[in-house]
């Protein structure tokens, strides 16, 4: 069992075209480095880091069964075998 | 070049034009990989301000759920731009993330809420690269 992640148009470049990768780890941000082992730069389109600390992008979204990340913990939100993420990038503008 | 129909054209114009003074947004969907803009969704603009749109975070989730079991894509993504021209903005550029749609901007500067010719242009926005297309209107999609 592993953990399904779905990855946007945008960012296939990095999993050679897939659609969805397996990855595995504990909370989401442990899953997110283990994409980064198999998919590098990935991770870099996906976290900010500024002052030491990490955290998701303004404009990406980032799902875990469903929920927002961003109510569930973000990066610290937990996760188990069996589990979907689902990263899709904001549509917006100005 | 973009080719929609005038039914689904006159949708995006409505939608602008009951939105403003605030910007609207939404898609046209289609069958992935025919270029078919079937399929008009409105979507909310969460930020309800008139130098931004973005669409709510679950709302997208479940849009793009919608694509992915009815074997689809966002053909078109569009919004207006309320007090500017019908071009996409630095923050347009940077932020778009569909290399394979077609960006409709509207443009209801000139009339607002009411009655009246409104600028509709299309554009690809890849890697940063902004290239305008020229707008097909048609009767209705020709069949494939």
């Amino acid at each position: 069992m592993a953990i399904e992640v779905r990855i946007p148009t945008i960012l296939r470049t990095y999993t050679g075209g897939e659609k969805a990768v397996d990855a595995s780890g504990g909370t989401l941000g442990a899953v997110i480095d283990d994409l980064e082992g198999n998919h590098p730069g990935i991770k870099e389109r996906l976290i900010d880091t500024k002052d030491g600390s990490s955290d998701l992008r303004r404009f990406i979204n980032i799902y875990v069964n469903d929920e927002d990340v961003r109510f569930i913990g973000g990066l610290e939100a937990e996760l188990k075998d069996g589990d979907q993420v689902v990263v899709l990038p904001a549509v917006a503008g100005g | 070049m973009l080719t929609i129909d005038q039914a689904t054209y006159d949708g995006i114009v409505a939608h602008a034009k009951r939105d403003h003074p605030d910007e609207a947004c939404g898609i046209v969907a289609g069958p992935e990989g025919s270029d078919r803009p079937t399929r008009l969704v409105e979507m909310v603009n969460a930020a309800g301000s008139p130098t931004f749109y973005e669409f709510d975070s679950t709302e997208l989730l479940a849009l793009y759920k919608q694509m992915w079991d009815r074997d689809e894509e966002p053909v078109v993504v569009y919004h207006s731009h309320t007090a500017t021209e019908a071009y996409p903005s630095v923050t347009d550029i940077g932020l778009a993330s569909e290399p394979g749609a077609h960006y409709v901007l509207v443009s209801t500067r000139e009339h607002g809420n009411n009655e009246g010719p409104v600028e509709f242009r299309s554009y690809r926005i890849v890697d940063g690269e902004v290239t305008e297309e020229e707008v097909s209107v048609v009767a209705t999609l020709s069949p494939t």
